[in-house]
């Protein structure tokens, strides 16, 4: 085991940015529900947006690109917190993907009519989550530490490939997902105070998801410690 | 594991010195990969496990999804691309699983990694053997579809061949790869679905979008798209999986 990865921290049952974060994603919600305009056309359903949104965009850019990013670099170093990095970006961003299907739908049956569509963005955020429960799957499989982490690694990079085939493939359907109305070329076409609570909205899932990680990754360091202490390995 | 690694070579190493001039010459990689996908084809030949139940699960879910739909409603012509698609996807993961699993008896795998061979060559060897199995599924479904289904595509036979080739070139691709990393897991037979299927999406979409393209005699170029992004797939996923063979396999 690597020496430098066993610093011991001093162990801290609950940590202060997880707290942090889950106050600031109360905090963006009532802001979002109470202290919002109602959207003329589509009422109340548009509220999911608030919570919709943002964890699309940690989910799908910054969790799995962290998790492609520490998948390659540990190909590259061999250091294990780069693979503790990998499988606590690989868990949390299951959560974000997983309230990005469930918020989806519910938004979807009222404003477009239907629970699910065959759309492109749905799709591919379908099977991202789909690649990233089997490469939990795949971890929990594997025993020994060192292979784990390069069988993760390889399937963490090989995801990434994949993404631009599945975008390619799925994309030849119509697709009927909202345009982005934020991040485009041109000005946002959002309200001023809509945006404000989208941007504060966003501000709070993303301290959420890094006290999320932040804890992830502690509990891995623990672990590998404790196993490392054990000798099981 | 890792300890009987390092002995085994090295003990042929220091007898192979011994006798200098009886050593033999390592086979290259195109020789070591086909020495490894003719055996593995003899072995498949000889008891006929995998392919069989490939066949039998193939030919089986033809005649099931006859049953599955109301030929009155649906026209055949619609729905067999998409089906053999399907079909064939579910029956290559039987073959792929096994193209590892069968070293696991007496740990041949071990003396497959002690070879003095480059490891390119035993996941080319293993993809070979894979894909004459996938093919070889594909050669009598088919047939077998086109006939109970009655359908008429005699003239487009060619160019289905083709797709069938490009898209058992990536199904295999990946799938041997994730037999390879499977096998070593625990609940492996498990497994391989779920980290093959999301994989082989693209691969089933386009493959399946230019067949039915194909049979309904739509023109050459609406199937383009599909096939470029069958083989740029090809390209990106045989040479990565290769490459990623070597670090699974660096024990």
């Amino acid at each position: 085991m690597n020496p430098s990865s066993t610093t011991s921290r001093p162990t801290r049952t609950i940590d202060g940015l997880l707290l942090a974060g889950l106050f600031a994603v109360a905090g963006a919600v009532t802001r979002a529900i109470w202290f919002t305009p109602v959207e003329a056309r589509q009422g109340l359903a548009q509220k999911i947006f608030y919570i919709h949104v943002p964890s699309a965009f940690i989910a799908l850019y910054i969790a799995f690109g962290l998790l492609a990013v520490s998948s390659g670099l540990y190909l590259w170093l061999r250091d294990p917190r780069l693979d503790r990095m990998a499988e606590s970006a690989a868990e949390v961003g299951l959560v974000y993907m997983s309230v990005v299907l469930l918020t989806g739908p519910i938004w979807g049956k009222t404003v477009w009519g239907t629970w699910w569509t065959w759309d492109a963005r749905l799709t591919l955020t379908l099977f991202l989550w789909f690649i990233v429960l089997g490469l939990l799957l795949l971890r929990q499989s594997i025993e020994e530490r060192t292979m784990r982490a390069r069988y993760s690694a390889v399937l963490g990079l090989l995801a990434a490939l994949l993404v631009p085939f599945i975008h390619l493939s799925v994309y030849l359907f119509r697709t009927l997902h909202p345009r982005p109305i934020v991040l485009k070329p041109s000005a946002p076409s959002l309200p001023g105070s809509m945006l404000t609570t989208l941007l504060i909205s966003f501000a709070a899932f993303l301290l959420l998801f890094i006290g999320l990680v932040r804890t992830r990754y502690r509990y891995a360091t623990s672990r590998d410690e404790l196993l490392a202490a054990e000798g099981t390995e | 594991m890792s300890a009987d690694l390092i002995t085994g070579p090295t003990v042929v190493a220091t007898e192979a010195t011994t006798r200098e001039e009886h050593r033999p010459i390592p086979p290259s990689l195109v020789t070591a990969a086909w020495l490894i996908a003719r055996k593995d084809m003899v072995v498949e030949l000889r008891t006929r496990t995998a392919l069989l139940a490939a066949l039998a699960l193939s030919l089986l879910s033809i005649v099931i999804f006859n049953f599955a739909w109301d030929p009155t409603a649906v026209a055949a012509l619609d729905l067999a691309p998409g089906l053999l698609w399907v079909i064939f996807t579910f029956s290559g993961l039987l073959g792929l699983h096994r193209a590892f699993g069968v070293e696991q008896a007496d740990r041949a795998m071990d003396a497959l990694l002690g070879a003095p061979i480059p490891r390119t060559a035993i996941y080319a060897g293993k993809a070979l053997g894979n894909l004459a199995l996938v093919l070889l599924v594909q050669l009598v479904s088919i047939p077998a579809a086109l006939v109970v289904y009655n359908l008429e595509i005699a003239r487009v036979i060619l160019p289905l061949g083709g797709i069938a080739l490009l898209a058992g070139i990536g199904l295999v691709a990946v799938g041997t790869l994730f037999g390879a990393m499977t096998t070593s897991t625990r609940a492996s037979e498990l497994l391989l679905p779920v980290l093959a299927l999301p994989f082989f999406v693209p691969v089933v979409t386009a493959a399946a979008q230019a067949t039915a393209r194909l049979m309904g005699g739509r023109p050459v170029n609406e199937t383009i798209g599909w096939l470029k992004l069958l083989a740029a797939y090809d390209i990106i996923f045989v040479v990565a999986c290769a490459f990623a063979y070597t670090v699974i396999a660096d024990e």
